[in-house]
């Protein structure tokens, strides 16, 4: 491994990892809630071609966020909609907003395809601390998603693990009969986390149509949202597993390259394999860890996920 | 209580979906009327896209407008029809938003309909490559009484032969493959051409001698574009390098980019790619360096970064086949349009090229239109430095479409 430059690579697996670190925080915040959305995916299109429409009409990109943020989250209030009121199976609806989300991402997206961005987050070097050697150039000469996303994950963190809200919002996903019987709101705040999640979806769609990739093409994403499917996994429902889960796909898109750049023989078909298989790994090994401290098999995940909750009527 | 709850849920998600979709409706017009019945599909069919959305998890990547969505495009349009006009369908790969291959073919059917008002030529997209899929497609084109179908991309070879055996009396274009019929032609275009010239470019632009080129596949196809490249690279620069990175994917932006960057940072200087989004322009933008588009003209994206882009214009064929067929005096062949034909071309340099460069690439681009220069003339070696071709010799169309090596002068290997 002679010739590769180990500090560029880095800095270029921070920038891939980003989109999906979004998206991945995201769906961890509707999974705490024992929300499941597969749509993951389409409201990242969503996301993105809202985002880049609203930049191209107004020139703003900080506009284009906020419309991001809101085609996320509305994209996401459909889901929550039709699983935490009617009922409806959440994979299926999760899957279905898939494809509702690429539908109506194409669509609107038709006449933006061939536009270059009016405006896009560049790289920003942090003075004084973009100086350091080896980190200032890996995380501190990035766009403003990335040091949003610093910011983010510890944020994120202390509230689920920190904060009543966040004490709630784990009650509601561990046991909504219990939390319902403390008077908290399952429905409400099952919408709430659906939705919030769905808007940070959508900013990992910005994160990609106006940071690393300023334009609309169709199916921009590229299965990025599938990936943070597996993510949330890999992460056990915890944002600073999840920076690590994505920044280990993004150094599994760098180095494939500077692998090959550096005329190391490793086969491109194993090395684009590897994120995945790599996912696959990682399920594996927390679940027979998970199963050794506590005897029995246990995933780790929220334990009303993916079920539906409605109160039983008295009388 | 409970009723009006819901109730009130069905009233507020509907106000926000429209008020969303207005607000995404201002934000720019809306070109094809056909469309909406695709959006209407997609979401129509979501039991039973299940299946689709599955192999997407699996890793395959697959546009939600597949088939069962767009099948309802073409119902749309032939509704609209008044019945009289010589039917021409096209079956295409992407979407027509992809900016790249498919965005080339739907331009020239735009071109068609427009040179010829009484054609009425309606299109598929995304339409995948598994014959399972492609060839009810194809058989469902045929029969509803299209006289000539285009299907533009390799994986089609089969289906097409296939369906073309049941309709006799309809025929069949097949794009990029080797496969014909008496119903049946094929075409394909020089590609090669415009690279050999983007190669001249680039050689004399590159200040660190290395070039980098992000490819997608090693097929003939990519692999071929790469030789012609560099040896449009070494006629004016004998000391410069291309180093070469495959992605194994015609479409993921993301991961294109992150390939340009590798490049870059392994200190070349100009990036060519053969892939369908520009993100190798705008990595080179971002980082003050230059680049080439691919398919279509990328200049768009990233103008100062870009120096100019290899397009193939289909439009000319596709008008001279369809004439051939209203007029009756179609015949199958295999067409391998370059300059000649004004199938190929290299869009316009960018302002920093020099003169003399510029000067350079119309000659070669003369002599090439009137075939008094052929790029892949020997004396051709390969990265062992054993001769292919012989000085003098040159290669057969059928060389050509099966190149398997890479030449002098390209740094990088072959995935086997």
């Amino acid at each position: 491994m002679a010739d590769i430059d180990l500090v560029k690579t880095l800095a270029t697996t921070v920038a891939a990892g980003t989109p999906v670190l979004y998206a991945t925080l995201g769906e961890i915040l509707t999974e705490r809630s024992g929300v499941l959305n597969l749509g993951l995916e389409g409201m990242l299109l969503v996301g993105g071609m809202g985002g880049f429409a609203a930049t191209t009409a107004t020139g703003n990109v900080f506009i284009g966020v906020l419309v991001s943020l809101a085609a996320g989250a509305a994209l996401a209030l459909i889901h929550a909609f039709f699983t935490c009121s009617i009922g409806v199976n959440q994979v299926v609806s999760g899957l279905s907003l898939t494809l509702v989300g690429t539908g109506v991402a194409s669509y609107f997206g038709k006449s933006l395809v061939g536009q270059a961005a009016k405006d896009s987050f560049q790289s920003l070097k942090i003075p004084v601390l973009s100086d350091l050697p080896v980190l200032g150039p890996i995380l501190f000469s990035q766009n403003l998603f990335v040091y949003f996303s610093f910011l983010l994950v510890p944020a994120l963190f202390f509230f689920i693990y920190r904060t009543r809200p966040g004490l709630n919002l784990r009650a509601v996903g561990e046991s909504p009969a219990t939390a319902d019987a403390q008077g908290i709101s399952v429905a409400g705040t099952r919408y709430l986390y659906t939705i919030a999640g769905g808007a940070l979806v959508g900013m990992g769609g910005a994160a990609i149509s106006l940071g690393s990739n300023p334009n609309w093409q169709e199916n921009i994403t590229a299965g990025r949202g599938w990936i943070a499917v597996g993510l949330v996994i890999f992460a056990l429902w915890n944002p600073w597993r999840a920076l690590v889960g994505a920044y280990l796909f993004g150094g599994m898109e760098a180095f494939q390259f500077s692998l090959q750049v550096a005329g190391v023989p490793v086969s491109s078909y194993f090395l684009r394999m590897l994120p995945y298989l790599l996912t696959i790994a990682a399920l594996v090994f927390t679940q027979w860890r998970l199963k050794d401290q506590t005897g029995r098999a246990s995933s780790a995940a929220p334990s009303g996920l993916g079920l539906f909750y409605l109160r039983r009527e008295r009388g | 209580m409970k009723k009006s709850r819901s109730i009130s849920y069905v009233s507020a998600l509907a106000g926000l979906l429209m008020a969303l979709s207005l607000l995404l409706m201002a934000c720019g017009d809306n070109t094809a009327t056909t469309v909406p019945a695709t959006t209407a599909a997609a979401a129509a069919t979501t039991v039973a896209g299940t299946t689709v959305a599955a192999t997407t998890a699996a890793g395959v990547t697959v546009t939600s407008t597949t088939v069962a969505g767009v099948a309802a495009t073409t119902v749309a349009s032939t509704a609209a029809t008044s019945g009289e006009k010589f039917k021409v369908a096209f079956v295409y790969v992407g979407p027509i938003g992809d900016g790249g291959w498919t965005f080339a073919h739907e331009q020239a059917r735009l071109k068609l309909v427009k040179a010829l008002p009484n054609v009425e030529a309606t299109y598929i997209e995304s339409v995948e490559e598994t014959p399972s899929v492609a060839e009810p497609v194809i058989n469902e084109l045929a029969q509803k009484g299209n006289k000539i179908i285009f299907t533009t991309s390799f994986g089609y070879m089969d289906p097409t032969i296939n369906v073309a055996k049941k309709f006799p009396n309809v025929y069949f274009e097949h794009a990029t493959g080797y496969k014909t019929a008496a119903n049946v032609a094929v075409y394909q275009v020089r590609q090669y051409q415009p690279r050999y010239l983007a190669g001249i470019v680039a050689g004399k632009m590159t200040k660190s001698n290395i070039i980098g080129y992000v490819a997608a596949f090693p097929i003939p196809e990519v692999v071929g574009g790469i030789d012609a490249f560099t040896l449009g690279v070494r006629s004016v620069n004998p000391n410069a390098k291309v180093k070469v990175v495959w992605t194994n994917t015609w479409y993921d932006p993301g991961l294109e980019k992150t390939a340009a960057k590798s490049l870059l940072d392994a200190g070349a200087d100009i990036l060519a790619q053969h892939q369908d989004t520009p993100s190798t322009l705008q990595a080179a933008q971002e980082a003050g360096k230059y680049a080439f588009g691919n398919d279509s003209i990328m200049e768009s994206y990233a103008p100062k970064a870009h120096l100019a882009s290899p397009y193939w214009d289909w439009s000319l064929y596709y008008i001279d086949r369809v004439k051939a067929a209203m007029a009756g005096t179609w015949k199958t062949g295999s067409y391998f349009g370059g300059f000649k034909e004004g199938a190929v071309d290299l869009s316009p340099l960018n302002a920093a090229v020099p003169d003399d460069v510029k000067k350079l690439v119309d000659d070669k681009k003369a002599a090439m239109k009137a075939g008094t220069f052929d790029v892949y003339t020997g004396p051709i070696k390969d990265q062992t430095g054993a001769v292919k071709v012989a000085q003098g010799a040159s290669l057969s169309d059928e060389q050509i479409v099966s190149i398997d090596y890479f030449v002098e002068g390209v740094d990088g290997t072959i995935p086997k």
